[in-house]
This record gives C-alpha cells, structure tokens and sequence, in this order.
C-alpha cells in the first residue's frame, strides 16, 4: 500500500494537527448514535493512529487524559476508558513498528484486535463494578472501527502528504 | 522535530513503567468513584470542557430539524393547527373538571385533618443525546445545577414517567432512565390500590416487579402508577402497564414484565419535577460497622436493666 511504503517522505505531523484529530473524534463520539452498542469508537481509533505512527507526540499520558474526558462526557464510571485507553496506547506504541510494517488489511486486524482486547478489559471493569453483562454486539463495534481504519488513516496522513511538485524537486 | 536526538537517546521510563503508572491511577480512581464518589468535583470539571463538543455534536441535527419544519407546507400547518385546536378543546374540558375535583379533594382533604397535597413545580428541557455506554440507560439533558435542577428530581414526558434526574453538572445532567437495571421506582395497581416496587430490566426496555407474591391480584393490561410514599416521586403518575405475568409453582413469586408509559427511549422533550414543599425528616439509618456493634451492645445493656427492673419488682 502506498501509505506504508517509504516512497512518500511525510511532513513532520504537527501538534496542533494531532490535537484537532482527536477534538473531531471525540465531536464524533458523542454524536447522538442510534445503537451505542454499534458505533465505533473514534477517539480510540484516532488514537491508535497516533500512538501507531508518532509514538513520541502522542503516548500513555495523552491516552489517558482523552480517556478521562470521554468518561465525564459520557456519565460513565470515572477512569474507566482512561484505563482502556492507556492500555490501547500501550499496545499501540509496542507493536507500532510492526503494525507500520503491513498493508491496509492486515494493518486493521492488528487494530481490530487491540480494540477487542480494550472492550474486553472495560467489559472486565463494568462486571467488577457491578453491571449486568450487555450481550455479545458490543464488540461489533470494534470491528466496525476497524473497518474504517485505511479510511482513518489516509484523512488523517492528509495534512502530513506533500504535493506532487514538491516531491519531484 | 529534525533537530531533536534520535529516540534511543532520548527517553522517559519504559512503556511498561508508565502503563502501570498510568493504569494504577486509573483504577484509584474507579475505586473512588465507584465505591466513594469523591470524584464529582473532577467530573463537573471535565464535563464543562466536554460539553462544547456536545453541544457542537447536537447542533447540526437541530439545526436540520430547524430546517425541516420550515419547508413543512401550509397544508400541514393548517391541518396541524385544527387538530391542535380540537384537542385544546377536549383538555380544556378536562381541565374544568379536573379543577373542579381537585378542589373538592382538597375540602375533603380539610375536613378529615390531612395534610394538602404538595404543588409540584415541572421545568421542561430537552434531551442532549444519549450516554454512550452500552451497561446503563441514561440520557443527558439540557438543564444544569445553573437552572435549579437538583439531583433526585423525577422526570417525565407527555405521557409518564421516564426517569430520575442522578447527576447534576454546572449546564447538564444525566437522568437515569426507568429501564436501567439500578433504577427502582414505588409503584401502586391502579386498579387494585396492590403497591410494589418495579425495576428496571435492562437492555429488554421493560420494567419488572419483583417480590409479588404469585397470588397477587395483578393482570395484563394493569396501570402502574407512582405510589408517592418514597417522597421523591409525586403520587399518580403512570409509570408502566403490565404486559406479561409468569406464575410458577416452583416460585413462590410471579414475574410481572410491564412496558414503560413513558417514551423512555424516544422522545426530544422532557419535564424536570421539583416540589419545594418541606418534607419531615428521614428517620435515622441504621449505624454501620462499629457504631452499629457498639449500639447493639448498649442496647442489650438497656434491655438487661429492664429485666432487672422487671426481677425486683
């Protein structure tokens, strides 16, 4: 795939880019979706991409943080996703040499996986705390953002891509 | 960012070090979230930083409702307008009479010495959107600590109950809806005056009775109504209808399924309750732990010296 082969010689991701990805994702998340349970969870998508291409920017700290915000924001149990979320970056950062090695397809696998296991682990908690076990669609939505991670990851290389004229210079 | 070292130079502890960092705060702060609720005050801050990206996130369905009912045709209007006017018509005449018996109930009230029944005071807002968290049933609405919204506040629609106002932010608050599984309302049969307590069942959308024996006087197609003696809910409004009833000989209870009266889940607009009559005070809880073994022992003492009273005498 042409996003992964070292042809292109990216800009240098910026901060300011980095941030306005995840204020987009999280606008997204709390869209008002009609099944919770099958909407894909952006801000974790977004992250993955980061903690995935820009170890260095983006990292446990910043994970956790967005996790933060997304549970005040959703009424959930405080630290829930800011756990999931550390333990995605985590992932994410460990395996980003790997993961960038692969093409699109196998790329979003390696996605689908680490975001099953995040479900898997707020699952864990929310059983811990005391809540009912929800049935077997809330891992739909991990596929489903797994799907659209080679969607996710070519906009967001977007501001990073260099025109065709600058290449050839 | 060229002119930075290369990253084997350049390190904070390991990611493994800083996973379990950041994984031990996260799990403090469940803890005391969940077990102590010390943590409001961080989630009030939060959620007012998240709460422009709500509002944003609201915005453009608004404002293609908005767009919507602009182009709704004359037609429409005028068909709309007739029926509304019909049905001002029918509730105005229930209205009178509506008046009419509430102040006989109140001379009645008068003479047999009770206590007038509290005005109830209704806010309406609007729902933001829906929590995105697959375990519970909740919804976030409009209104906030800034509006006089006061957690416990019932809520509901046009047609019942929907549910209770749980958490209070600065401009929003989430209500927990009927159906959630720790949501427990005081119910009464309207037919029959039988009380009980419904529950919320969940991902099914339904409400349960539990703990009715399974020779109670219940049927399919019973009013739920609210019992009014928990305090928190003004008496009457409907709740639920029964819809199934399981009796079975090895049970000693039956299972009473009711679907709610509410649109618990539709519906954009809801009404906030708040009464601000003074309610007598709650009797005294029960003392935990070491109070409670320390009370039980003086309360032997106690009965002990009554014995003794009771031996001389």
């Amino acid at each position: 795939m042409a996003l992964s082969s070292p042809e292109h010689i990216l800009r240098p991701a910026r901060v300011s880019t980095i941030a306005l990805s995840l204020a987009i994702a999280l606008f997204l998340n709390f869209l008002p979706w009609p099944d919770m349970r099958l909407a894909p969870d952006f801000v974790a998508l977004v992250l993955t991409f980061w903690c995935v291409r820009q170890p260095r920017l983006v990292g446990l700290g910043a994970a956790w943080t967005v996790g933060l915000l997304v549970d005040a924001g959703n009424g959930v149990l405080l630290g829930q996703h800011a756990l999931a979320y550390s333990l995605l970056a985590f992932l994410s950062i460990w395996l980003s040499r790997r993961i960038l090695w692969f093409g699109a397809i196998l790329q979003a696998l390696h996605v689908a996986i680490m975001l099953a296991i995040v479900q898997t682990l707020v699952l864990v908690v929310r059983i811990a705390a005391g809540d009912p076990f929800p049935g077997w669609e809330i891992y739909i939505s991990p596929a489903v953002a797994a799907l659209l991670w080679p969607m996710a990851s070519w906009l967001l290389l977007m501001p990073q891509r260099r025109l065709e004229k600058e290449q050839t210079i | 960012m060229e002119h930075t070292p290369p990253p084997f130079f350049k390190r904070g502890p390991a990611p493994l070090v800083r996973l379990f960092f950041f994984a031990s705060l996260s799990l403090a702060l469940l803890v005391l979230d969940a077990r102590f609720r010390y943590a409001d005050s961080l989630r009030n801050m939060l959620a007012l930083v998240a709460y422009p990206l709500q509002r944003g996130a609201t915005a453009p369905i608004e404002f293609f409702g908005a767009v919507g009912t602009y182009f709704s045709t004359q037609a429409q209007l005028v068909e709309d307008n007739a029926t509304l006017r019909a049905k001002t018509l029918e509730l105005a005449q229930n209205a009178q009479r509506y008046e009419a018996a509430e102040a006989e109930t109140a001379q009645l009230r008068r003479l047999i010495g009770a206590t007038e029944k509290i005005e109830v005071k209704a806010t309406p807002a609007e729902v933001l959107y829906a929590g995105r968290d697959p375990f519970s049933h909740k919804v976030f609405i409009n209104l906030g600590a800034n509006q006089g919204v006061k957690p416990g506040s019932p809520v509901t629609d046009e047609a019942g109950l929907v549910g209770q106002v749980t958490r209070v932010h600065p401009l929003i608050s989430e209500v927990t809806l009927l159906t959630d599984q720790d949501q427990a309302i005081p119910v009464q049969v309207v037919r029959t005056g039988l009380r009980a307590v419904a529950f919320g069942a969940g991902p099914s959308g339904m409400l349960e009775l539990r703990l009715m024996a399974a020779n109670a006087e219940i049927q399919n197609g019973d009013r739920l109504v609210t019992s009014g003696i928990d305090g928190t809910y003004p008496a009457g409004l409907p709740v639920a209808t029964v819809v199934r009833i399981e009796r079975d000989a090895e049970h000693s209870f039956a299972r009473v399924v009711s679907k709610p009266a509410g649109g618990v889940d539709r519906g954009r607009y809801v009404l906030v309750l708040s009464d601000e009559s003074a309610r007598p005070p709650r009797p005294e809880t029960t003392p935990q732990g070491k109070d409670r073994r320390a009370d039980k022992a003086r309360r032997a003492r106690t009965k002990d010296k009554g014995k003794e009273g009771d031996g001389s005498q």
